[in-house]
């Protein structure tokens, strides 16, 4: 049980990333492609297809935080530290990002709530790309207590990841837009799908070469025998998805393509948790290091276990709801 | 130049929750009164239920989206500002906080699409629902949220091993000695705060001669809960302080400014606690008023300040007035309530201008009787931020001041934009009022709403 109980939470809380990133992932999307849009119209009926759902998006954001402070309070207590500017600006660009959805449609003068949700969507994912890469890459630790710089993440690579996650979030929010609205604004996200999904392809390519070549721990995971046989299928699979967000896009499709780009989202993180297993706080402290205390864990777990598929029932019911397109010009009001 | 790290993460962390603590106080009090005009509307079939509840749900929203962004700002300020609190504490507090997220924030958040954009895509009963499941989670959220806080004033439950706290009994932990009186005390200030505004909505419109069916029944419903709940705080407070005497005595000492443990204890209308002379300056007190409140006896003695260390001590000023603010507001409240009931019963209080006038006037005083207790509870607290276990300047992250001093300012810009353009909304929405534009173009309501609703609701369930 010792020995059980954090490798169970840390795939919980993977699990809650996981949906964290897919969920907000399209909708901090919509705010990145909320420049190219047009017109007010277009930009109302790209707002609508998310105003449901952003806030139960944003909560698996709490989870996730909240789920390493009960469960691996100390990593939380080294990541939180050693990532503090990129925590508190992606908080910040969240702020303005969520009022925007009420403001904006009380506002006579849009723009600057137009601003304000782009810029905030574009930055939150980009700081959490930089978090994202910057964990990766390890953090200093001394004594169980961070010991690094205060600007150890901003190195070129976690920058690279930061662009690299607006495209991933890019691409999930224009396939979003393909499968919940109708009209001009569809037929511009199929072209900045395609565009979006080679630049999400490269990026997976730059990452997947990068993180092997600079750091050994990464190379000897995937590149040891037996190792190898056993984990190729991830990237084959990946060009699979990929494959198949393209062609169903080309034919039309409207479904296919945003489940095929979460298929290619789980799959890029997949690697990157056999990159990183077991370690929270690469290359030094496991999740056996950063378990909290058996009896938080398990108090917390019935409650999960219990609570979570009830969660992701409603959650599930409210998509329902709301399912069918936005069409230009007309409102779930 | 030095900057104290601890100073500023406490100045970033108290400013943040200060922000936050507004919404809440707003959203909980807001949620319940928007599902008990949804269940109006279905008994009665009034529409002027509906027609209130849709416009109470605009207000609310705006409040929500405020309340959901700053709460996530403190649930990550737990590991960037208090990270050594976290490793401390976090075996207990963690799973506490980690349940409000489970139970709570993702019943609120999720729910909160129906009552917001669902009002044609399900029948009646399913929105009403939605908006009792919404008021539901928030107050559920209130429970742990307090259960944790409550849990850092007065811990039980736990041991310490090797300088960390582990769990023994969570039952203990979380009904701990304070919470029962906090979570009660905290949930009636948030409806009595909303009672407040509602109150003062529907008095401006009295006033101004706009709305009057509608001004009516908020300004009735509001008076007639406030009757009930502000004499209601007074009598949950007052066991509040008591039970706080038994647990934290120097906090009520400072709370009083009661110097001298072998003296019984003046009430201090005013003061000026003086901490160097370890005295109060310009004192117009009642004699042995503390005594007779706190102990019940004319000479009873409760201990001073002058028992423990001057580090030890919070600061006496900060929670010597905050608790004299919110003691005052308390008071008025009580005395505003009482009035409108009894000018209701007497039939002119639609006609009592002058009485109109204040109330209306007087939607603020709630939040800022929530702030003042809270600065009583938690500059009380002090020098402890789990009291007796953890020590404030013990608690910190290993983060130059440099950076707490920079993000705070983008804190305090970031806020004064939000809050600024936040009020300047609603206030523009309560001056539309119920009928107003806002409402007849958004929510687009037919001839008959009910009847409209009905249909989506079947079709949406049927599947089409
Ligand atoms: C008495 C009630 C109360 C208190 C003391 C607090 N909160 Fe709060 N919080 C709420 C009552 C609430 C709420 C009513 O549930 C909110 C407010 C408005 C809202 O939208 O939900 C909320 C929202 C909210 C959210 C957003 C949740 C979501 O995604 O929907 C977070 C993460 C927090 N809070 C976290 C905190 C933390 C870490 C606090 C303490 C330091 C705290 N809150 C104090
Ligand atoms: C009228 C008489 C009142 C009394 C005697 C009273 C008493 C108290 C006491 C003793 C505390 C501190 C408890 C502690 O820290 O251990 C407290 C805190 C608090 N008070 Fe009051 N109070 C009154 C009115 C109000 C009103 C009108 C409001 C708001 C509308 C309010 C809101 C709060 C809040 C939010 C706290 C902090 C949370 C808590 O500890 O409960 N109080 N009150
Ligand atoms: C929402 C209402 C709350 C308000 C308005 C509030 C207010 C404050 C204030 C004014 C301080 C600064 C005290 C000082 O330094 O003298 C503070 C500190 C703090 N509070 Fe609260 N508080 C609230 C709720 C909570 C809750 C629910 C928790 C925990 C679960 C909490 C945890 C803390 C912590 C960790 C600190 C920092 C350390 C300290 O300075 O004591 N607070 N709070």
């Amino acid at each position: 049980m010792e020995w059980y109980l954090p490798v169970i939470w840390a795939a919980l809380i993977g699990t809650a990333v996981a949906m964290y990133v897919i969920l907000d992932g399209f909708d901090l999307g919509i705010g990145i492609l909320f420049p190219l849009s047009k017109t007010e119209g277009e930009r109302d009926q790209m707002m609508r297809s998310i105003a449901p759902f952003w806030d139960g998006n944003e909560t698996w954001l709490v989870l996730g935080g909240g789920g390493l402070f009960v469960a691996f309070p100390q990593a939380y207590a080294v990541i939180m530290p050693a990532f503090y500017l990129p925590v508190i600006i992606m908080l910040l660009a969240l702020i303005f990002r969520g009022v925007a959805f009420e403001f904006r449609t009380l506002s006579d003068n849009k723009r600057w709530w137009n601003l304000a949700f782009a810029a905030g969507s574009t930055l939150a994912a980009f700081a959490q790309g930089i978090i994202l890469g910057a964990l990766i890459q390890g953090i200093k630790v001394k004594d169980g207590i961070f010991a690094g710089g205060h600007f150890d993440w901003a190195t070129p690579f976690a920058l690279f990841c930061g662009l690299a996650l607006i495209a991933g979030y890019g691409l999930l929010g224009a396939t979003w837009l393909i499968m919940k609205t109708e009209g001009r604004v569809a037929d511009r996200a199929r072209v900045q799908a395609k565009w979006l999904l080679l630049a999400v392809l490269a990026f997976m390519a730059a990452v997947s070469l990068w993180t092997p070549l600079s750091i050994e721990r990464i190379a000897q995971r995937w590149f040891s025998l037996p190792n190898f046989y056993y984990l190729w299928p991830v990237p084959a699979l990946t060009a699979l998805a990929a494959y198949v967000v393209w062609r169903s896009i080309e034919h039309g499709r409207d479904v296919p393509p945003f489940l095929a780009t979460i298929a290619l989202f789980l799959l890029g993180y997949l690697g990157l948790v056999i990159s990183s297993y077991p370690y929270l706080v690469p290359p030094s402290l496991t999740v056996w290091d950063t378990a909290a205390a058996p009896a938080s864990q398990i108090f917390m777990l019935v409650g999960t276990l219990v609570l979570l598929p009830i969660i992701l029932g409603y959650t599930a019911l409210i998509y329902w709801l709301f399912r069918g397109k936005v069409r230009p010009g007309e409102s779930y009001h | 130049m030095e900057l104290d790290p601890v100073l500023l993460a406490r100045l970033q962390f108290a400013f943040t929750v200060t922000f936050h603590i507004i919404f809440p106080s707003f959203t909980i009090g807001l949620s319940a009164y928007i599902a008990t005009l949804g269940g109006l509307w279905l008994w009665r079939g009034d529409e002027r239920y509906h027609r209130l509840m849709a416009f109470w749900v605009k207000i609310f929203a705006v409040s929500f989206a405020m309340g959901v962004v700053s709460g996530i700002v403190l649930s990550y300020q737990f590991g960037t500002n208090w990270s050594r609190f976290s490793l401390v504490v976090g075996n207990v507090v963690g799973p506490l906080i980690g349940y409000e997220v489970l139970t709570a924030f993702f019943l609120e958040a999720t729910f909160l699409g129906v009552l917001l954009f669902g009002f044609k895509r399900v029948p009646p009963w399913l929105y009403v629902l939605s908006a009792a499941i919404v008021a539901v989670g928030t107050a559920m959220s209130a429970f742990w949220i307090l259960a944790a806080n409550s849990w850092m004033q007065t811990p039980v439950g736990y041991e310490m091993r090797g300088g960390i706290a582990y769990p023994t009994d969570w039952v203990a932990a979380i009904f701990n000695p304070s919470f029962p009186y906090r979570f009660a005390h905290m949930l009636n200030a948030a409806y009595l705060t909303t009672g407040f505004v509602i109150l003062a909505v529907g008095a401006r419109y009295l006033i101004a001669g706009k709305h009057q069916q509608d001004a009516r029944t908020m300004v009735r419903m509001a008076i007639g809960l406030l009757a009930i709940l502000a004499p209601l705080q007074l009598l949950i407070g007052d066991m509040h302080g008591l039970n706080t005497l038994k647990h934290q005595p120097i906090k009520v000492a400072a709370m009083e400014a009661h110097w001298d443990g072998d003296k019984p204890g003046d009430f201090h209308l005013f003061a000026w606690p003086n901490e160097k002379l370890e005295k109060n300056d310009f004192a117009i007190s009642i004699p042995k008023g503390a005594s007779l409140i706190l102990t019940h006896k004319l000479n009873g003695l409760f201990p001073g300040l002058k028992s423990v260390a001057p580090e030890d001590r919070p600061p006496v000023k900060t929670v010597f007035f905050a608790f004299r603010i919110m003691l005052a507001i308390g008071f008025f409240m009580i005395a505003a309530a009482l009035l409108g009931a009894w000018l209701w019963w007497c039939g002119h209080l639609f006609e009592t201008r002058w009485y109109l006038r204040v109330v209306a006037q007087s939607w603020w005083i709630g939040f800022v009787a929530v702030i003042a207790g809270w600065v009583v509870t938690e500059s009380g607290r002090q020098p402890w931020i789990v009291h007796g276990v953890l020590r404030t300047t013990n608690a910190i992250s290993p983060v130059p001041g440099a950076s707490i001093a920079g993000t705070l300012a983008l804190f305090v810009f970031a806020y004064g934009i939000v809050f600024t353009a936040g009020i300047y909304f609603i206030n523009r929405l309560i001056a539309r009022g119920p009928q107003g534009r806002a409402l007849a173009k958004t929510e687009g309501f037919s001839a008959s709403p009910i009847a409209a609703a009905q249909d989506a609701g079947r079709e949406a369930l049927r599947g089409r």
